[in-house]
């Protein structure tokens, strides 16, 4: 099966968002994902699809795990993996932005992976860019891998993601997990909730194809998959909520809230978790029913699939002639 | 002195409400005569053939940000000036929003001063409402507006404190002063930058409620009532804010507004994939503010386009959307994009040039906007139907921040005139 996956072409330069793939792009990520799973879980986990390419980790907001996830992903591909941080304080003078863009693309990357807490931004470098660029997460617009990692998740414990209804609770407003989960899921043919009080829901998000709650009880009902989101009071300009303690009341999961939910739902969080404020503590760690560890593995798979399609037809001459 | 006669032009006039093909003869700094046929009384003056073209006054563009004093990279009174002159203003009014800002009756003069030496377009300017910009406590008013200051606005902010609002309006009230707002309650709009909605959410950006425009209005229009001053609202671009402003007219209160292109040439679609010469203040907004936006125009609710005219250098627009400056440049673009209203249908070429020339020159209480005997020779030709594309890279501003870049339109400037001078001239 793989083979055959692997003769598909994949026609975007860039991995930006996933807004614009096909369900036979994300398809095609997946099955090439899963294919790495079952690598990363031998003994002898290193390939040599990547040798000689090199990859920028360009990190323009802090972040670990994520950053980990693409390191690990591109050395088991025997790829040469460098980590660039750019303090948060340092970057918010675009100039900046376009200067290190020029700066990296005179290094002749292969690959750049970049976060950047403002939107469009990640975009914004591609244009100027040229290598393959991976979007790891811009402001509140999109994190596509979050979202295939995700996928990959739902589609091995369910065997699909057609079909299925999932919910997806907390800070939509500041999520970009949100919205590349949202796009991702209806491109797939998914039933997609949203659950928020309406401080955290952004005006018109129905409009991105989802039904809206403003009660778990109401939200969680008979759904397949509960997504919970991080409360990012990192970008929360005021008071969105007024505690911690009043959000979990009425919006954090525990198994009384998720009662109502299908008998085999599943949770998921994309990390790191605020416990006991979006997320109780019992839930996320219920290994019969909680994700979260395995959206952890299935995101290194996915980034070495994600790779390996937005380096394949490189070829050894200069990228994008 | 010096006489030209310019010949069978159609004549529009909106002071008057001519709209007839005629003569205007030209003495020195003035208008002498309109007429249907003046080459009698004018054997000796030069000719100037205008068959088939407009003869109009010249634009008054009652809202330009000119960037000098203090950012003369991105825009000068000399570059502004060509920049006006090819796109046939006449006048300009500038924002105080330079550095030093104008709250200071120096700044006035060394403005006046620029002009005179670089004889473009006029330049005339507002002062600040308030001490550096600040909102909090009123400039020497009555000062500056005897030494040329034609209103009183903080510019491209809100003066937001209600307290300080209601005494600026007093005190201009005193001296029967034009007070200019920008309308935006910003406790509300907070740190939006785009209007809210779909747009804004697919984009992860964060959003400013329209309503933030009309609660700011309304608040105003309170205070207009207590204190009877004359309230100008800057681009107003909301359904709700400018029925806010139609039910005020109604009701008599001494309030106008104008609106700039963008608002109804383009809606919030037009940011596209980040694009940072859309982001504007206030944001462009939905089709159907848009839409409201003309028919305020129509109806006259809306008195004024102006440009809005906004400079900026590519350091600061070739960033992120969130980190980019507000604002494009427009004196070259008011008058082909304003045309549109009448191509399409909205408004007749007289009521057009009306919302171009007269009516803020009305607003302003310049002697401007007018083809009348005895009111300066400030003038526009210009070929109503001529097609062309927009090209930023042909602009004279100093900064090319403009969305309209390859935009066909319809009319084009011929030839604009200041006090009997020809500041610019095109044939084709």
């Amino acid at each position: 099966m793989q083979e055959v996956a692997r003769n598909r072409p994949f026609p975007h330069r860039h991995l930006l968002g996933i807004e614009g793939l096909s369900p036979e792009d994300i398809n095609h990520v997946l099955d090439l994902a899963d294919g790495y799973v079952e690598l990363n879980r031998q003994a002898e986990k290193k390939r040599s699809l990547l040798r000689g390419r090199t990859i920028i980790n360009c990190f323009f907001e802090n972040s670990t795990r994520t950053r980990t996830s693409f390191e690990v992903a591109g050395k088991r591909l025997g790829g040469d993996v460098i980590n660039m941080s750019v303090a948060a304080s340092s970057m918010h003078k675009g100039e900046t932005l376009i200067d290190t863009a020029m700066t990296l693309n005179a290094m002749h990357p292969d690959v750049l992976i970049v976060r950047h807490p403002e939107s469009g931004a990640v975009q914004l470098l591609s244009e100027k860019l040229d290598c393959a660029v991976i979007n790891a997460g811009d402001g509140s617009h999109e994190h596509p891998t979050q979202a295939l990692l995700d996928a990959l998740t739902i589609r091995r414990r369910k065997g699909r993601l057609g079909g299925l209804t999932v919910a997806i609770c907390g800070d939509v407003l500041h999520s970009r997990v949100a919205r590349s989960n949202i796009a991702l899921l209806n491109t797939m043919g998914a039933r997609v909730r949203v659950v928020a009080p309406l401080t955290l829901l952004p005006a018109e998000i129905e409009r991105l194809g989802v039904e809206v709650f403003h009660d778990m009880a109401a939200g969680l009902a008979d759904v397949d998959i509960v997504m919970m989101l991080r409360l990012q009071s990192e970008r929360m300009h005021g008071a969105f909520i007024p505690s911690t303690r009043e959000y979990f009341h009425f919006f954090g999961l525990d198994y009384d809230k998720l009662r109502v939910a299908k008998p085999d739902a599943l949770i998921m969080h994309p990390g790191p978790m605020n416990r006991g404020v979006e997320i109780g503590s019992e839930v996320a760690d219920d290994i019969d029913r909680s994700l979260i560890r395995q959206q952890v593995e299935m995101g290194v798979a996915v980034r070495m699939a994600c790779l390996e399609i937005l380096t394949r037809d490189l070829g050894n001459g200069p990228p994008f002639p | 002195m010096n006489l030209v006669l310019f010949r069978q032009a159609r004549l529009l006039d909106p002071q008057s409400g001519r709209d007839a093909v005629g003569d205007l003869l030209v003495e020195g700094e003035r208008i002498a005569a309109v007429g249907g046929d003046l080459f009698t009384i004018a054997r000796e003056a030069e000719i100037v053939s205008a068959e088939g073209l407009c003869l109009t006054p010249g634009l008054v563009d009652m809202r330009v940000q000119l960037r000098e004093p203090g950012a003369e990279h991105m825009e000068s009174i000399e570059t502004v000036g060509q920049a006006a002159a090819a796109g046939g203003v006449t006048t300009m009014v500038a924002l105080p929003n330079t550095d030093p800002p104008v709250d200071d009756v120096s700044v006035v003069e060394f403005l006046a001063r620029r002009a005179r030496e670089v004889k473009l377009a006029k330049v005339h300017t507002y002062a600040a409402a308030t001490k550096g910009l600040l909102g909090r406590d009123l400039t020497e008013m009555g000062l500056l507006a005897a030494n040329g200051a034609l209103g009183f606005t903080d510019g491209v902010q809100a003066v937001s404190d209600a307290l300080v609002m209601r005494r600026v309006l007093a005190y201009a009230r005193t001296f029967d002063l034009l007070v200019i707002q920008h309308p935006e309650e910003q406790s509300l709009a907070g740190a939006g930058e785009v209007s809210e909605g779909e747009t804004a959410t697919r984009l992860g950006l964060p959003g400013i409620t329209p309503a933030a425009e009309v609660i700011m209005i309304e608040r105003d229009l309170r205070l207009v009532e207590i204190t009877g001053a004359r309230y100008h609202v800057a681009h107003v671009s909301t359904a709700a804010g400018i029925e806010a402003i139609r039910r005020a007219k109604a009701q008599g209160l001494p309030v106008t507004c104008d609106t700039a292109p963008p608002y109804f040439a383009l809606n919030e679609t037009a940011i596209g994939d980040y694009r940072t010469f859309t982001k504007l203040s206030p944001p462009l907004r939905s089709e159907s503010d848009r839409r409201a936006v003309v028919e305020g125009l129509r109806d006259g609710t809306i008195d004024v386009i102006a440009s809005d005219h906004a400079p900026w250098g590519q350091d600061s627009k070739r960033l992120p959307f969130s980190s980019a400056a507000y604002g494009i440049v427009g004196v070259e673009t008011l008058l082909p994009l304003s045309f549109e209203l009448y191509h399409n249908g909205h408004l007749s070429l007289l009521e057009l040039i009306q919302r171009l020339t007269w009516n803020p020159a009305r607003i302003l209480g310049l002697p401007v906007g007018r083809l009348a005997p005895g009111a300066p020779a400030d003038l526009l030709l210009f070929d109503p139907d001529v097609s062309w594309r927009i090209s930023t890279d042909d602009f004279r501003s100093k900064s090319k921040n403009a969305p309209f870049d390859g935009r066909p339109v319809q009319g084009r400037v011929r030839r604009s005139i200041v006090d009997g001078r020809t500041i610019f001239q095109s044939e084709g």
